[in-house]
């Protein structure tokens, strides 16, 4: 397919099109476009944040019945392929007379499918920390919910970075699949260039990857340095722990 | 109207009654120590004061008001109880200032200024004014616990409870503890102390309390207790116990 030393392909008529300048104008729409997967993936992350450590909570702390259902909830949302749960939400919702956008069904769908994870890893940090520290906090007067806000999730959340590392990099890759519910995101616009040029597939998705492959390593980058601006002596040392995944 | 009154405690973990009908009183400014061997329920005894753990049977009153009541604000009486684990347990992402002033703070509504200026007023006392910024792990053991004893202080307790402060110490640390709890004994804090310092409970004790397999089995002022036991089994675990940790403090 490539020859020329790799910057022509040459087209069934034979005319010559130059790989990179091609490339090098499609990628501000490549770019643009992978803005909206970042802000799924803020958007779909900030929602598992929220239920996720709700959901922790709930199978720590809750009585039997929200423990329960806390555990069926992660049960559901972690044995559900993420296409299937896409799907499911963006053509199900349409069913119930809910019209919403593919971004926000995507949200959901990816969202609440992180959550299940992100509980998960909430959950192992919470335990990882010593029972004595909630102990203390009610021998002072802290009502369970002070507690908790004020001491045990900063605990948890410190620990947990490791972990929702992995986590982040798991979901900026899944929102490409967005793509099957009809959002604009980068995978789409790659197929809209492809449809023009379709001798430059491989070049255009590894366009595609290489994007990625900076996103991950920037956001994997920016996870760090907040775990090492939030570090404090002595509390890495309790035993790290998280859901392992895919 | 004695300040801590605990009547016919009973708990029962399981098959194991640990408790079985404990009652005693502690006055106003009173030190008393609690002793006896492992498992014989001293700790579940104060949890229980606390309501850390809910007795199964009996009532314990904190200055006339019912702490097992069923509509008491358990946070409210908690606040009024320092505790003082044996295991320190200071909240490990705060420093030693903000592990003192955070109970002021959330549970008293101190304003923050006002509430740091008492913490390290209260850190000073416990001989800890130059830690104030120090994060737990980089406190020895000792220093940990004075930090704890400054987190229970710092709330203005009627009463603080200590649950055997001194057994994870190292031998050398254990003197800076004592001497803390000491002074607070002077300065008419009341103080229910569970420990195996026999030295200080025969110092500082106004009355020690010998438990056993979940029961009081003799409460009297130290000298009697050491001199002139009622119970056989007294004598003998005061021997045991002054022959494996020493008198000294």
């Amino acid at each position: 397919m490539d020859s020329g030393g790799g910057t022509f392909v040459f087209t069934r008529k034979g005319e010559a099109i130059d790989t990179v300048s091609v490339l090098w104008k499609s990628l501000p729409m490549l770019l643009r476009a992978v803005l909206i997967n970042i802000e799924l993936c803020l958007a779909l992350l900030a929602l598992g944040l929220i239920v996720g450590t709700i959901v922790a909570l709930l199978q720590v702390y809750g009585n039997r019945t929200l423990r329960t259902l806390s555990f069926g909830y992660e049960w559901i949302f972690r044995s559900i392929p993420a296409l299937v749960l896409l799907i499911l939400f963006y053509f199900g919702s349409s069913q119930f007379g809910l019209e919403i956008s593919s971004f926000v069904a995507a949200t959901l769908a990816l969202g609440f499918r992180s959550s299940a994870y992100q509980s998960q890893i909430f959950r192992g940090a919470i335990q990882s920390l010593p029972r004595g520290q909630m102990t203390a906090a009610r021998s002072i007067g802290l009502s369970q919910f002070q507690a908790v806000t004020s001491i045990i999730l900063p605990q948890a959340f410190r620990l947990a970075i490791p972990a929702w590392s992995n986590e982040f990099s798991s979901v900026v890759k899944d929102t490409t699949l967005a793509y099957a519910v009809g959002l604009n995101e980068i995978l789409r616009h790659a197929r809209y260039i492809i449809v023009q040029h379709y001798k430059l597939a491989m070049p255009t998705y590894l366009t595609v990857a290489l994007i990625f492959l900076v996103l991950t390593y920037a956001g994997n980058g920016c996870l760090g340095l907040l775990e090492m601006g939030t570090r404090i002596p002595g509390l890495e040392g309790y035993k790290k722990s998280g859901a392992g995944r895919r | 109207m004695s300040l801590l009154k605990v009547e016919n405690i009973h708990k029962r973990f399981g098959d194991l009654e640990v408790l079985k009908g404990v009652s005693f009183e502690v006055e106003k400014g009173e030190t008393k120590v609690i002793i006896g061997p492992s498992g014989t329920g001293k700790s579940t005894l104060l949890h229980c004061i606390n309501q850390l753990t809910t007795p199964d049977d009996g009532r314990i009153f904190l200055d006339g008001v019912e702490v097992t009541g069923q509509h008491t604000n358990i946070n409210k009486l908690r606040a009024q109880m320092g505790f003082v684990f044996q295991d320190f347990n200071l909240f490990a992402h705060l420093t030693a200032m903000e592990n003192v002033r955070l109970g002021p703070v959330k549970v008293k509504k101190m304003p923050k200024k006002e509430a740091t200026k008492l913490a390290i007023e209260v850190l000073g006392k416990v001989g800890l004014g130059d830690k104030a910024n120090a994060y737990p792990a980089q406190l020895s053991g000792g220093q940990q616990q004075r930090v704890s004893i400054a987190r229970a202080l710092a709330m203005s307790p009627k009463l603080i409870l200590f649950d055997e402060p001194t057994s994870a110490l190292d031998p050398e640390l254990i003197g800076d503890v004592l001497e803390v709890m000491i002074e607070l004994a002077k300065e008419g804090m009341t103080m229910l102390v569970v420990s195996h310092e026999m030295g200080f409970a025969r110092s500082v004790a106004d009355e020690i309390i010998f438990m056993e397999h979940g029961v009081i089995v003799e409460q009297g002022p130290p000298e009697k207790l050491f001199t002139a036991p009622e119970h056989k089994r007294t004598g003998e675990f005061l021997h045991k116990i002054t022959e494996l940790y020493g008198e000294t403090n």
